[in-house]
């Protein structure tokens, strides 16, 4: 990465909200990092397979945040939306004026970080704002971090359930050229609660763009979240993201991952149980074809015994597509009791398509009950048989075997009207890749 | 309504069927017996358009055209039906959403207009008695965890539903107890006409007693080597495999 694109976002860096106390120092501390640490090298063994450093090309704009309109979001609304919370971000700005806050303040806090790091919430903002870096210490992570004054900060009050989804848009304008967007956002549930939170990353235009992304969770005591992130971008489109969850108190998490399109995608889910009896769930599917590739890299840390994780994360290559797995299960010397499940399963329809993966497990505790698995196949000819001998067309009985294969990810979505909603995309994937197949 | 001449395929360089001679017309109930492993899945696989094997010679007409040149899916669509005899479990696919879009695809195929909802579920009730399958069976995926009685009457059910021109059943009668044996059977007759035949394989001369054959054929590696009417059941029952096998050995010596 040469000086000059260094020196550009350096710039960009300084001019940002946020520059002062806590998330000033936060923020230029990760910069620094970000200028020591670089962006990760093919030969980085985390990043083989995810090349990045040809994204950082002078061209890179950062966006205006101000290009979109509510009329431009209109078309990658979550379903029932008007009944939900939207926040959005463009060009990875929280942009308050496009977003819709539908639950009351006693329920929901939802304000700009650099807002939240001076008011109120300072102290949680300092406990919890960063906690992923050691997960990846790298230079790409650090860059968000570096860009945290603008993102957002979002927190379920203590003791509130509700079946109103937050959605979170993050909008990349390629309209007007190449943009480099990095939403963040530090997202807390306090105890005793229930949410539903999706985040739907989507490009306007079919122009060139990058997004850099980081989530924070921090879920309290008796909380169940539902978190589902759907990555469908423009063909254009490379997409870093972090998930990070932690369980602070012993509660439920259910994670679910889905994407579809892009030119390269990295999706890192990291789930650390803090607390004794956690249980989490992290299902993922990728539904690719071109030359996409998607990269899934997984951590669950077990920290504290009886925590229970169960992870199924499947793909559908088809043309020259990549899928990438891998999965990490750290059990440290305390977790006695664990159990964490984990399998990967691909399926390959291109000739030119292919499917890595690598589970990495790390058990320190003599009593633990961790397994892991993966498959690589073709589709089931016996069944393609089966189906075309009671007159089902080729393209209908891959399609209605594919959608099956989906289908086991697709009922983790908790939620009705946005599992539907996923639904009716990766079925339209089906028959249109089937479409062009034929 | 079928002709088979001079029918030859195999598996890569292993020929399995050696000249297989068959007519079948409409209304006629057609059984094919023979030892393990002579050919006769082979044959209803070929039939049915499984591409694993290799014609390598013969022709096949059906309803007056080339059975050879089309697709599976063209073939059921046409009127063929095969039960198989280890039907696929498939996870995930409901079995009537299945069977509901099988039927509009050989009723798009026919010129027909698809069925609606209600008319389905009107159709299926209908026939779900005539095999006494259960509701609770068919709203689960399809085939999977079935046992293996559940597995043949699933098949015949299906054949109930796209009421085909020609069904063949492969050992449909395999693993059924004498209940479903009498169920099965009774849903074939049912479904008996004088428009459509049956080509039905088994090793046991028990089915027959309940779906009497006009023609019993015996298929000895890859050749059908007689045909007689159900009394050659019988005797094939009482006597076995050994006559068959020591009538063509005399027959071949006497050729030498
Ligand atoms: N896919 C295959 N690959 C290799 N050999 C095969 C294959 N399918 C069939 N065969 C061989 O062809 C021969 C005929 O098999 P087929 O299944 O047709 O016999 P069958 O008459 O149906 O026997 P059974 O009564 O046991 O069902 C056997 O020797 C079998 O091993
Ligand atoms: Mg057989």
């Amino acid at each position: 990465m040469s000086q000059t694109i260094i020196d550009k976002i350096t710039e960009q860096q300084s001019n940002l909200p946020g520059r002062e106390g806590f998330l000033a120092e936060f923020t230029d501390r990760s910069m620094a990092e970000f200028r020591r640490l670089g962006i990760p090298a093919v030969k980085h063994e985390e990043w083989r397979y995810t090349r990045v450093s040809g994204l950082f090309r002078l061209e890179m704009g950062f966006g205006t945040g101000t290009s979109v309109t509510a009329a431009d979001i209109d078309a990658h609304r979550l379903p029932d939306h008007e009944e939900a919370t939207e926040l959005v971000f463009i060009d990875g700005r929280f942009a308050p004026a496009l977003s819709n806050i539908r639950h009351n303040e006693k329920e929901l806090v939802v304000m700009p970080l650099s807002d939240a790091a001076t008011g109120e919430h300072a102290d949680k903002i300092r406990a919890h704002l960063g906690h992923s870096a050691a997960y990846h210490p790298d230079g790409i992570q650090a860059l968000n971090a570096a860009f945290a004054g603008i993102g957002l900060f979002v927190m379920v009050r203590k003791g509130f359930a509700t079946e109103k989804p937050i959605y979170i848009y993050c909008i990349a304008d390629s309209r007007t050229g190449y943009v480099f967007a990095q939403p963040r956002t530090l997202f807390l549930v306090e105890a005793a609660t229930q949410v539903m939170v999706a985040e739907h990353y989507v490009t306007l235009g079919s122009g060139e763009s990058f997004t850099n992304e980081v989530f924070e969770l921090c879920a309290e005591q008796d909380a169940v979240v539902e978190y589902v992130k759907i990555q469908d971008e423009g063909p254009m489109a490379s997409h870093v993201g972090t998930t990070h969850v932690r369980q602070t108190g012993r509660c439920l998490t259910n994670a679910v991952t889905i994407s579809l399109s892009g030119r390269m995608v990295r999706n890192n889910l990291n789930m650390v149980m803090e607390v004794e009896h956690g249980e989490s769930h992290m299902h993922g599917l990728s539904l690719l074809n071109g030359e996409t590739l998607v990269d899934n890299h997984t951590i669950v840390d077990n920290m504290q015994p009886h925590c229970q994780s169960n992870e199924l994360y499947k793909a559908v290559l088809d043309e020259a597509s990549t899928g990438v797995f891998n999965g990490k299960i750290f059990v440290r010397k305390d977790a006695q009791k664990t159990n964490a499940y984990q399998s990967n399963k691909n399926i390959l329809i291109g000739e030119k398509a292919s499917a890595n993966t690598k589970p990495q497990l790390e058990i320190f505790a003599d009593d633990v009950k961790c397994s892991h698995g993966c498959t690589v196949g073709r589709l089931d000819e016996e069944a393609m048989f089966y189906l075309r001998a009671r007159g089902l067309g080729e393209a209908s009985a891959r399609a209605l075997l594919l959608h099956a294969f989906a289908a086991d990810i697709l009922d983790r979505i908790g939620h009705e009207p946005l599992r539907r909603y996923v639904d009716r995309l990766v079925s339209q994937r089906l028959a249109y890749d089937i479409h062009n197949g034929q | 309504m079928l002709n088979i001449q001079d029918l030859r395929a195999g598996i890569e360089e292993m020929e399995i069927l050696r000249g297989i001679i068959l007519q079948i017309r409409p209304g006629e109930v057609h059984a094919i017996m023979g030892p393990n492993g002579s050919g006769k899945s082979t044959l209803a696989s070929v039939l049915a358009g499984r591409s694993d094997f290799e014609v390598t010679g013969g022709s096949v007409e059906f309803m007056g055209k080339n059975l050879l040149e089309m697709s599976p899916e063209d073939r059921a669509r046409e009127g063929l039906f095969l039960a198989f005899q280890y039907p696929v479990e498939i996870p995930g696919v409901s079995t009537t959403n299945f069977i509901k879009t099988a039927v509009n695809e050989v009723r798009k195929h026919r010129g027909e207009e698809p069925l609606d909802a209600v008319a389905f579920l009107k159709l299926m009730k209908e026939r779900m008695k005539l095999v006494q399958i259960d509701q609770s069976l068919l709203s689960r995926s399809l085939n999977e965890g079935f046992s293996g009685g559940e597995k043949k009457r699933n098949e015949i059910f299906q054949m109930a539903m796209l009421e085909p021109k020609l069904a063949i059943l492969d050992e449909t009668d395999s693993g059924l107890d004498i209940d479903a044996l009498r169920i099965v059977a009774n849903g074939v007759n049912q479904c008996r006409g004088k428009d459509n035949a049956f080509l039905i394989v088994t090793h046991y001369q028990r089915l027959l007693e309940y779906i009497e054959p006009d023609y019993v054929h015996i298929l000895y590696k890859g050749r059908i080597v007689r045909s007689g009417t159900k009394e050659l059941a019988l005797e094939l029952e009482e006597k076995g495999y050994d006559f068959i096998k020591t009538e063509l050995e005399t027959a071949d010596q006497a050729q030498q």
